[in-house]
């Protein structure tokens, strides 16, 4: 005990890190500490501090932009790290053949990843435009019933964005994964079929477990990519049509830049940050716990 | 002695020099005029404060949207670096700007160019004359209320041509079985077409005097009203006449579908004359133009175009924003710039006997004051109207939405309004 505190102090150590520390306690700490204290304001263009208690939080629990933001990131959410995830581990097992070529297949699934989302979003939205895209071509070529326009449509503007939200989200989390196959020990494999058990058994029971780690990693980047979608539905629907795929991300800049209602921007940014507090409040308290144990248990 | 002299005109001719750079200075306006048209009529600004006598400099920021423009120099004000210059809607975009100072106050150019004699009417001054101080130009009168079609396509359809809105959406089914667009509409930045739209016929509905009723007041009476629900059914009516691919469509494409004959018509200001012009057609003949949604009841609106001039810690460059100001309302480039814009000059001592028939229909309406329509944007605030910029742009794409519902929900908007 006594050695690792002296540690922690450790002078090259401390140099080091200070910038770091001056970084996040002046951007996040401070940062979000104003927007917090401005969401209770009436501040309009210009930040004040004229306080007038939670009526901006009614105001936005009241504004059905905000209710079709919260609802839409819920379903973006969920189905775009489900098929991440899936996709990803599916992905990452076929690379994981020993197939030929591997480097190029790599390459051509990571590339939507490496790519500026407003350009991609942009290409996506051109495909899908009924008078540029597939659509138009399809019909140009002589299958003039053929309809394929989901972003005009307010029911399937979102799935749009997932599908979106999938092409370029499940190249890194297949590099993730696959990195964590990798680092399972081939005998695991021997030992397994040795044993008789199924391939898809040894995934599902032995291996995907040991690689936990690479699974919450993937995890927790599928989630920050999701809580700040912005660029994507910028760059495909604009929010739109009407407000059908509005995220809180959008709104929150919308409300501050274009609507000249900071007040109300900063509700919105931290109710954002809610849930995310939460997830950190419940992992802090489960290593506190594990820790607590350790201590016991020593 | 002999050395003094040429010192002393060494020294006059690097100060003569010096003072010259000095005074001359660049400045930044930030716009949003990006159309054919509109980029056509900016550029007579800049040639004539580039050819000031003074070396002056137009640097020109064109940000294609509105609300985008308007967005990037409420951000470069809040961080300090206010440009030169920047355009706005009158009303109150910017009455936040004015009481936070950070403006700079023409109050002596105007007094020098006799602003409040020239310009008419005089609601357009009153935009940007705020508790006797001058913190604006004034540079153009648009009028929001028109319809604008092709003759072809009516033609081609065998419907005669539109005097109102209920003739067209009565003739649009003709247009649709003819394989066109009947009604042409854009749905970019957050919806703003279809508010325009919806404002027009807000006004067509109640009436001017209950319509200002309605938002000076802030009436949820008024605004969940039958006339309300009557126009929101009408809405929905004009959403089965357009094409699928309006989503993200800006108005200058939307205007495109009419001038090259796909679309039969659509609801825009009158810069969208600025488009056939520079497509070379002029109104009447190649293209019908509808005054107020209503040939027999003409109105017009103040809605325009106005420059603001941010405070600058630098003399020069002041003189400079002040020279810009009293150049862009002197009659010449008044001329210049709203014949190729498609607007009306701010003052009335100008000749406009070169103005298109479309335009002199709106110079003709404009001499009667109650054929004026004061722009929505002086009543509401941004917050407001993107609020509603919201409701209708839902109740255009979501089909599900009932009128009763949207009319509901306007009512609120209304009645919270600040």
């Amino acid at each position: 005990m006594q050695k690792s505190w002296r540690r922690g102090f450790h002078l090259p150590a401390v140099i080091g890190t200070v910038p770091m520390i001056l970084v996040a306690v002046g951007v996040f700490v401070i940062g979000v500490g104003f927007s917090v204290l401005w969401s209770f304001t009436s501040s309009k263009l210009f930040p004040t501090y004229d306080f007038v208690g939670l009526a901006q939080y009614r105001r936005l629990w009241a504004d059905n932009r905000w209710l079709i933001s919260v609802n839409n990131i819920w379903f973006f959410g969920l189905m775009s790290i489900t098929c991440n995830m899936l996709f990803g581990y599916l992905l990452a097992v076929f690379m994981d053949q020993r197939i030929r070529q591997e480097d190029l297949f790599r390459s051509i699934f990571l590339y939507p990843f490496a790519m500026s989302l407003i350009v991609t979003g942009l290409v996506w939205q051109w495909v899908l435009d009924p008078n540029l895209g597939l659509q138009a071509a399809m019909r140009n070529w002589g299958w003039s019933s053929f309809s394929f326009a989901p972003l005009v449509s307010a029911d399937t503007a979102l799935y749009a964005l997932v599908v979106a939200g999938i092409w370029q989200g499940s190249g890194v989390t297949m590099a993730i994964l696959l990195a964590g196959l990798r680092g399972v020990d081939e005998e695991i494999w021997k030992a397994a079929k040795v044993d008789g058990i199924p391939t898809w058994r040894t995934h599902v029971s032995i291996v995907a477990p040991m690689m936990r780690g690479s699974f919450a990693t993937a995890f927790v980047l599928q989630c920050v990519g999701v809580v700040r979608v912005y660029d994507l539905v910028i760059a495909m629907t604009g929010g739109g049509p009407g407000i059908a795929t509005s995220m809180p991300a959008v709104y929150v800049i919308q409300l501050i830049t274009v609507r000249q209602n900071v007040g109300q921007g900063m509700a919105a940014a931290t109710m954002m940050l809610l849930p995310v507090l939460v997830v950190l409040a419940f992992g802090g308290l489960v290593a506190w716990r594990r820790k607590r144990q350790g201590e016991t248990e020593a | 002695m002999r050395y003094g002299l040429v010192t002393a005109a060494l020294a006059v001719s690097t100060a003569l020099q010096f003072a010259g750079q000095a005074a001359a200075a660049d400045v930044e306006v930030i716009h949003w005029w990006t159309s054919k048209g509109e980029s056509a009529a900016v550029s007579q600004f800049a040639k004539a404060f580039d050819n000031d006598g003074h070396g002056d400099k137009w640097v020109d920021s064109a940000i294609a949207l509105g609300e985008t423009a308007r967005s990037t120099v409420m951000q470069r004000v809040l961080g300090g670096d206010p440009p030169g210059a920047a355009q706005f809607n009158p009303g109150r975009q910017y009455e936040e700007l004015i009481s936070g100072g950070k403006l700079l106050d023409l109050t002596d150019v105007a007094t020098a160019g006799k602003w409040d004699e020239v310009i008419r009417p005089k609601a357009i001054g009153g935009a940007c004359l705020v508790d006797g101080h001058w913190w604006c130009v004034p540079v153009n009168i648009h009028s929001n209320y028109w319809a604008w079609y092709s003759k072809p396509v009516f033609e081609k359809a065998g419907v005669p041509e539109p005097k109102n809105l209920d003739e067209f959406i009565a003739a649009a089914p003709k247009i649709k079985e003819a394989g066109l667009i009947p009604f042409a509409i854009g749905g970019d930045g957050n919806g703003w077409q279809i508010q325009l739209l919806f404002q027009d016929m807000v006004t067509a509905a109640l009436g001017v005097a209950k319509r200002d009723e309605m938002y000076t007041k802030k009436s949820a009476d008024i605004a969940g009203g039958a006339e309300m629900k009557g126009v929101f059914t009408q809405l929905r009516a004009l959403k089965q006449f357009s094409d699928n691919g309006y989503a993200n469509r800006n108005w200058n494409d939307t205007t495109n579908l009419v001038i090259t004959g796909k679309a039969g018509l659509q609801v825009m200001g009158d810069w969208a004359r600025g488009e056939f012009a520079a497509a070379g057609m002029t109104g009447v003949k190649d293209f019908g133009c509808m005054i107020g949604l209503n040939e027999a009841k003409p109105v017009v609106s103040t809605d325009g175009d106005i420059i603001v001039f941010f405070k600058q810690d630098n003399t020069d460059v002041e003189a400079a924003q002040k020279r810009l100001a009293a150049l862009l309302i002197s009659p010449e480039v008044q001329v210049a710039f709203n014949n190729a814009k498609g607007s009306m000059p701010v003052r009335g001592d100008v000749d406009m006997s070169t103005a298109d028939p479309c335009m002199q229909k709106a110079l003709k309406a404009v001499e009667d004051p109650a054929n004026i329509v004061t722009a929505t944007n002086r009543f509401i605030t941004e917050n407001t109207n993107q609020q509603i910029n919201e409701l209708v742009a839902q109740f255009f794409a979501d089909d599900t939405m009932t009128a009763d519902d949207a009319t509901a929900k306007f009512a609120t908007i209304i009645g919270n309004s600040d």
